[in-house]
Parts: structure tokens; sequence; C-alpha cells
């Protein structure tokens, strides 16, 4: 048979298994795309009220606005108090995720490779802190930053959310370490490696995928915070979804603005999320599958 | 239990797919027998396990025919078909005891308790997992799992076939002997169809009554063990069974003669030569002997390996490579010798494949 | 698991073990300072012992019975929610793609909701739920049922749980998505081979992969559900009346609200065991399947 007659023969059949394209349950389709839609209603309400102007939202149900209208958004990149929002946001959250990453690193490893005096209870302790709510330290932290002169500044921000994503950076690095065979250290010294040389230009490569996903669920957890990032601070440090609150509950309810800004908040998270997408599925597990 | 048929079966992963480069398995018509012991053999990335899951439905091949006793079972599902399958790498269901995981397979097809009760404790006794039949099949060794997974493959009395997809590959050495002939007298006890995929050779000689050799996609030759061994129809059969395997040098074969660097070989039937086609011959080590210098054609010496129980000559003729044996009461070996081939034992390739001679 | 012993480890671990130090455990011992002492006010305060915990838990007093019944509204909140997100996110995940473009498109539409700041989902929901200017309100309401989450109790817990539902079942179902990922195709063949159900490859395959993620998704719902403040905060304030005043919001209300310093320690102390007691319990669990597995990993 040659290759023209194979093409004439019985039309190619998808020729795949049945678990190939799912995970094998029939309406399964239909239930997926339910749940997104559940998800996108909400955002998309939000997004098209952005775009309307205040009158059409008090005045009418529209599915769709009937005059766009960029008006909000020009406000938001205007007015100081609200960009100055987003740059404290983004600066504790940039700072609370290197420092998370930093001082994980090492302790990490100490635990993945290790035993040692109380490690058991000390792990326990750390992950304990991850789940203390954070309602309890709201006023003890007040004061402990206004003592020590950080009070309203990104720094403040940035180490209190430290008590919950260093614990969380620890476990999840914890997690990807040990994925990596110990023979890999032990090369590395048996050919003089030292140790800090070692962690730097071997290491910290190979668990690349992992520092990733651990730097994603900082950014996520300072980034979604707030109970403790409005306790401290008022004016210069406050962030962004802080800021929306606040004109909230003064102006009589500017909805329009109020939509922009939350379609506003929701722009650094999607951006994150796209660019660690093909990792997501691993880190959420943290890195424990 | 039935007669497999494969008629003008391919397979292509690319949908549309037309060039011969694109399909993972080249047109074969083949017939399984009932009751038969079939190694599937060939390296890996050759085919072997598309081969094995179209046979059992895992994958339904683009073109051609699958038929079980005459039925077109082609587009039928596994768990239609009744076929068993075992796969290279361990797979149980860690939750079940070792008993719940042999039993599982009959089960499903609703057998009654008893029934399923004797079946499982035979097979669990000739696999020697009787004293781990309640364990949980968690924490068991990979030997052990693997014997699990080899299990639910030989539980159920009725199937049409059963499928080994490389299964002793994760056993030791030790253990990998005693389970084939387990297998081997399984067979020879149950009249069930048994074909088993492997890329050793030893394996599937010791094994099958038919070996499939396959190659880049084809089936390249399926006979007994001793005639893919006298008699390989390609080249590659050649290479791949044997060891060292068979040589082959390039010639020209005009009527009864064959003519290799120079040298006039004799040839004990005569042949038609197609035109623009690569010729060589092929000759087994084992049908070829060294001689003191004179005899035969001329060779020069590059070594001699002593394999134990014979000794083998690493000879060049003319630039190729050749491989043969040396016949014990040989005396010192000089820098050049002779070669002397037995001449029912040639075989003449055109391209690669076997040509037939006339008298 | 061998893991050589060498308590020079320690030094390794030691500024994790500073900040946290510094960020745990001066506040905590701040909060015990308070738990102890009462003030009138002015920086002047004197011994309490075990007054305010006597209250705390005295259901009785006004503070206790208001503490125990957020306790208890809180434990029925926690309890709703993993009775709908763990079987809702374990369907969607089973119901998720597995290869293809589809796949990351999938993926970042169901992350959005767990990046967006959690005052932000609540200003979402207060917006769509509302029945003027909502859509979610407005359907509701024009279906003709009665719904009003400002004024009635069980429209505002249906609320909340609802968002609830929207903000973290992807978590869940990112989770169990994960463990099934890890599942070799293998697996699915042999069932076939085996002629299992479609229920047996869940109940025998999936489900044993799915545990390991399915533990560490309930933990973290329930302590995460167990500390919800900002989300009802933003969309019902606690009400109507104290209907959905949970831990943290009765915790905030007494500390930040009312200054009432002492209270608010004592409460803290409580609510902080409670949740290291179910702590223990999870990673315990977690570390016993741990040891199960690294056993397993050592025989084979």
């Amino acid at each position: 048979m040659s290759a023209e007659t194979m093409t004439q023969a019985v039309p190619a059949a998808a020729a795949t298994t049945a678990s190939r394209r799912g995970f094998g349950v029939s309406g399964g389709g239909i239930t997926l795309s339910l749940y997104l839609i559940f998800l996108m209603l909400p955002i998309y309400w939000l997004v098209i009220m952005s775009l309307k102007t205040n009158a059409e939202i008090t005045s009418g149900m529209t599915l769709w606005p009937q005059q766009i209208t960029f008006d909000n958004y020009r406000t938001i990149f205007t007015d100081a108090s609200w960009y100055n929002g987003y740059i404290s946001s983004l600066s504790y959250v940039a700072i609370n995720t290197v420092l998370s990453i930093g001082l994980a690193l090492p302790a990490a490893y100490a635990f993945s490779r290790y035993r040692f005096l109380g490690d058991k209870h000390l792990f326990f302790w750390l992950l304990s802190n991850r789940m203390a709510p954070p309602a309890i330290f709201a006023l003890p932290f007040f004061n402990l930053y206004s003592a020590i002169g950080l009070f309203d500044t990104p720094w403040a921000v940035a180490l209190a959310h430290c008590l919950f994503n260093v614990p969380l950076a620890v476990w999840i690095l914890e997690g990807f370490m040990s994925g990596v065979p110990r023979e890999i250290d032990e090369t590395a010294y048996l050919d003089g490696y030292s140790f800090p040389r070692f962690f730097a230009r071997i290491f910290m490569p190979i668990i690349a995928n992992g520092i990733g996903v651990t730097a994603f669920f900082c950014f996520m957890f300072s980034w979604v915070e707030l109970l403790l990032a409005r306790t401290l601070t008022t004016v210069n440090a406050k962030p962004i979804a802080a800021t929306m609150t606040r004109t909230v509950s003064a102006a009589g309810m500017d909805w329009g603005l109020l939509a922009a800004a939350g379609v506003l908040t929701l722009v650094p998270g999607v951006l994150v999320i796209w660019f660690v997408r093909n990792h997501i599925a691993k880190g959420f597990a943290l890195g424990r599958v | 239990m039935a007669r497999i048929e494969l008629s003008e079966l391919a397979h292509s992963y690319k949908p549309g797919a037309s060039r011969p480069g694109d399909f993972a398995l080249k047109p074969m018509t083949l017939t399984w027998r009932q009751g038969g012991a079939y190694a599937l053999l060939g390296p890996s990335g050759c085919g072997k396990t598309t081969l094995l899951n179209i046979i059992s439905g895992l994958l339904i091949p683009s073109h051609g025919r699958v038929a079980f006793d005459g039925r077109d079972v082609t587009r039928l599902p596994t768990e239609q078909r009744n076929i068993a399958q075992v796969f290279q790498f361990p797979v149980v269901y860690d939750t079940m005891t070792v008993y719940e995981n042999l039993a599982f397979p009959l089960r499903n097809r609703g057998m009654d308790g008893t029934a399923v009760d004797g079946r499982v404790r035979e097979i669990a006794a000739l696999l020697e997992l009787t004293p781990a039949l309640e364990r949980k099949a968690r924490g068991l060794t990979a030997d052990a799992k693997q014997k699990i997974s080899l299990g639910r493959g030989l539980v159920r009395p009725d199937v049409a076939a059963i499928l080994f997809d490389e299964p002793l590959t994760v056993i030791d050495p030790q253990l990998k002997w005693e389970l084939r002939s387990k297998l081997k007298a399984l067979h020879r006890q149950l009249d069930v169809t048994m074909i088993y995929v492997t890329h050793d050779q030893t394996e599937a000689l010791t094994f099958a009554d038919t070996v499939v050799v396959m190659h880049d996609g084809r089936v390249v030759q399926a006979g007994r063990p001793d005639e893919l061994f006298e008699t390989p129809a390609h080249t590659f059969v050649g290479y791949f069974i044997g060891s060292p395997g068979m040589n082959v040098v390039p010639a020209t074969v005009s009527g009864n003669q064959a003519r290799v660097a120079g040298e006039t070989i004799a040839l004990p039937l005569s042949y038609e030569i197609p035109a623009g086609k690569r010729i060589e011959i092929g000759v087994r080590p084992e049908f070829a002997t060294l001689a003191p210098a004179g005899e035969g054609l001329p060779v020069s010496v590059e070594r001699i390996d002593d394999l134990g129980r014979a000794r083998l000559a690493r000879l060049r003729l003319g630039g190729h490579a050749f491989a043969a044996s040396v016949p014990d009461g040989l005396g010192e070996i000089a820098e050049t010798a002779g070669l002397i081939i037995q001449p029912g034992h040639i075989h003449v390739y055109a391209d690669g494949e076997r040509l037939s001679g006339r008298a | 698991m061998d893991r050589p012993y060498d308590n020079r480890a320690w030094l390794l671990v030691l500024p994790v073990l500073a900040i946290v130090a510094f960020s745990a455990v001066i506040p905590l011992m701040t909060v015990v300072n308070y738990s102890v002492q009462d003030t009138f006010g002015n920086n002047q305060f004197f011994w309490n012992g075990t007054g305010w915990f006597r209250e705390l838990l005295d259901p009785s007093s006004d503070l206790g019975s208001r503490v125990i019944a957020s306790f208890w509204r809180n434990l029925a909140f926690s309890a709703i929610i993993l009775a709908i997100e763990v079987p809702l996110g374990i369907a969607v995940a089973l119901a998720m793609p597995r290869a293809g473009w589809k796949v990351a498109v999938t993926l970042v539409l169901m992350a959005m909701p767990l990046l967006v700041p959690w005052n932000v989902v609540g200003t979402i929901w207060q917006v769509f739920a509302r029945g003027d200017i909502g859509l979610l309100g407005y359907a509701v309401n024009r279906l003709g049922i009665d719904y009003n989450y400002v004024s009635d109790p069980v429209a505002a817990w249906v609320t909340i749980v609802a968002m609830d539902v929207w903000h973290w079942t992807s978590l869940v179902a990112l989770l169990c998505y994960a463990g099934l990922k890890s599942i070799p195709d293998a697996y699915y063949q042999a069932a076939r081979i085996d002629g299992a159900s479609r229920w047996a490859v869940f109940r025998f395959i999936q489900l044993p992969k799915m545990r390991r993620v399915l533990i560490i998704a309930v933990l973290l719902r329930f302590m995460d559900s167990f500390m919800i403040y900002t989300e009802p905060f933003v969309v019902t304030g606690g009400g109507p009346g104290n209907s959905t005043t949970f831990l943290s919001i009765e915790l905030v209300k007494l500390a930040l609200g009312q200054f009432d310093l002492g209270k608010a320690a004592a409460m803290s102390i409580v609510y902080n065991l409670i949740i290291l007691a179910v702590c223990w319990v999870f990673y315990t669990a977690m570390t016993n399947l741990d040891a199960e597995r690294s056993k397993e990993g050592a025989a084979s």
C-alpha cells in the first residue's frame, strides 16, 4: 500500500484515548463553562460599570454601557491621591516579596537537607503563623511600628506581611528543594564549591521555578491583604485598595469611580497570572504533588 | 480466546498524514493464531507499544481493520474487547488490598463472589502473592506491585488475549527469569493468546513460539526463533538477533556468484538482481570460520575475543569488518588468515530485504 | 529519608527566626500583657488576672455571649463553605482540559478572583448583589424573590457564602487539578482494561491521588474562612444586626473600635489557641501522609 492509498483509506479517526481529552467526565465542558461564567459575571459587571456615567448607573438596569465614558479612569490618573495609592501598594508588595524569599531560601534549605534539634516543632510554629488571624495582630502592630517610627511607611506593611509570607515561602521552597536529589549538593562540595557559591551558582538555578512560584504567592497574599495594610498606614503609604473604600464612604457613592478603581486593582493580578500561567497548577499544590 | 487479524492496519498520530514518515505504524497485514505465544521485538520507538494499544483498543487506528475471530472490533472500546493488558510500570490501586486489586477486574464484570475468590487465590498462589493478600497495595516493593499488575492481567479466565508491554522492566534479574518461566508455563496451561512486547532478544526468544520483529513502524519478519536466526528476512533482523549480529557486507551479485572486495564467492542459488538497489550479502558469524592463510578468502585478523565457550575472530574482509568463529583445532593465528563460509548460509539482500534465489 | 543530623542548620534558620520573632512574638507578648490588665485610659494599667478570660468564656456575660455566638457563626460559615467549595472544586478540576490552549485560558480565568484585593472582592459583591444597581440583586428580585442583603439575615448569608465560593473555589480546583495532572496515563488505561466504571476510576485512582492536595485545600480554606474579616465587613459590616459578625469582625470592633484592649487581647489569645489546635491536627495528618509516602519511596 503506497502513501497515496493510505490517505484514501478510512478517514482518520480522532486517534486519541478518551483520557487524553480531559479527566473523563461527561458533561465536563458544561460544568466548566457554567463555573467560568459564574466567575466572570461579577467582574464583567464591575468593568462595564466603570465605563458608565453615574447617571446611567442609577437611572436603570442596562446590561452594557449606552454611552461609553472614560471619565472615571481620567479622574484616577490625574489625581495624585489615587495613583500614589498604586505606587505605595506596589512598593510594599515588592519589598515584602524580596524580603520573604531572601530570608526563606536558607531556612528552606536547612529544613529540606538536615535534621536538627527541634526542627519539626520549629517548622510547625512557623506554619502556625501563616494561619494566625491578622485581626489579632492589628493592634499590637500599630503599637510596635509606631514605637519604632516606621508607621505609615511601606516598610511597616512589608514587615508586617512577613508574618504570613515568610512561613509560606519556607513551606513552598522546602517542597521544591526536597525534590532536588541530595547527590547534586554532594557532588558540588566534592568539586570544591563553597556553600554560598554552590547555593547561588548551582542550587538556585535548579529551583528557579520554585522561586518563581514562591514570588507569585508572596505577591498574591501581600497584594490582597488589607486589614494590616490599612491599619499601619494613614496618608503617605496608603494602599490603592484602601484609598478606594475611603472615597466611597465620603463622596455620596461615586459608583463609576469606585468601579474604575476596582478594575485597576485587578490589572497587576492579571498580569502576574499571565506570566506564571504554565506553573500555576504545580504552584498551587505548593510543589508537593 | 480468539484469532486476531490485522488487515491493512496503519496508524498516524497526526490527522490527515500522507507521507510515510508521518506514520508511527506502517501498513501491515498479520494474523495472530489462537493460543499462540508471541513476542513483539524491536528497539524502542519502533511502534511496538502503538501496535499493542491498537490491539487492546486503547488506541483507534487511523487506517485498516482489527478483527477477533472474524468479528470487526476496530472501533470497539477496550471494555468490550475482552483483552487483558499489563503495562511497563506497575499500576496498582493504592487504597485497595492486594486481594481487592486482583479481584477488581472480575468484580467489575459481575463475576460472583465464590468464583472470584477461587480465581484470585489461584493466581495469587501462582505469583507467590498469597502471604500478602490482605495487605494494602500501597507500600509494597516495585517487584510486588508489578506482580499485582501481572496478576490483574492473568486473573480473567475468558480473555481473548493477554498483552504484556515490557512487563519485567522494573523487576530484578533473578525474579525476572522466574516470572518469565511462570508466564510460559501459564501459557501452556491456559491456551490463551499472549503477546509479549520487549526489546530484549533473549526474553523474546525464550518466551515465544513466534517472534514478530518490528523496525521503524514496520513488521520486518514474523517467524519461529530458529527461522529468525537462520534466514533473517531483513538485514535489521540479522543485526538485531544474535550476538554478535549477522555480518552484512556490500557485494555485487550476478547469477550464482557474489563479488566482495575483489574476491569471488560461490552461491548455492542463483539470483536475479533488481536494478538500482543496494546489494549486500549476509552471513552469521556462526557459519563463517577462520582458517590458516591461503584457504578460503584472504582476511586480516584484528583481534580474537575469548567468549569463554568459544572464540570469536574480528576480521577485515577488504575494507569491511567481519566476525567469524575460531575452530578449536586452529593453532597460532597470524595477522593474515583465511575465511571459510558455509555456502548454504549466505543470504543476499537488496535494500535490506532478503532475495530468494532459484536453484 | 536519611537527612544528616547537623545542628549548624540552625544558623540557616536564624534570619527567618529573627523576623518571625519580631513580627509574631513581640506583638503576642504585648497581647498577653494586655490580656491580664485593665485600664481606665491615660496609659494607666492595673492587674486584672484572668478576669477577661473568665468573662470571655462565660455565656451569661455580655462579652461572652457575643464572642461565643460569633464563634458558632464562624464555625457554621466555615462548614458551609467547605461543604460547597470542596465538592465543587473537585468537580471543576475534573472538568478542566488537560492539554492545549484551553488550559492556559482556563487557568488564568480561574485564578483571577484569587488576586483581587480582599476589600475589592467585598466591593464587587456589594455592588453585584444590590437590588437597584447590581445584576444579581436585580435579576433575583425580578424573579419574584424578595432579596435584600442589607435587611434580611438569610439574604446576607447567601450573599457572603456566594462571595466566598466565587473567591476561593478556584484555589481548591487548582490544587485538585495539580493532583490529577500527576496521574500517569497508564492508570487510566489499566482502569479501562480492568473494566472500571467512571465512579471506580474516581474512587480508586483520582481520589487517592488527590488526598494530599485535598488536605492542603481543606486546611487553607478552613483557616482562611475562620479568620475572614475584610470581605464580609465591606459587604454587610457584620449586619444586619449581628447576623454576619464573625470572630475577626468582633475582635477588630473590640480592639480598634472600642479600644477595649484587655478584652480584645484575651479574645486574641483564645482565638489563636483554637487556630493553633486545628492547625496541629492538619499538620499531623499531613506529616503522617508524608511519612507513609517516603516509606513507600524507600521500599520501591
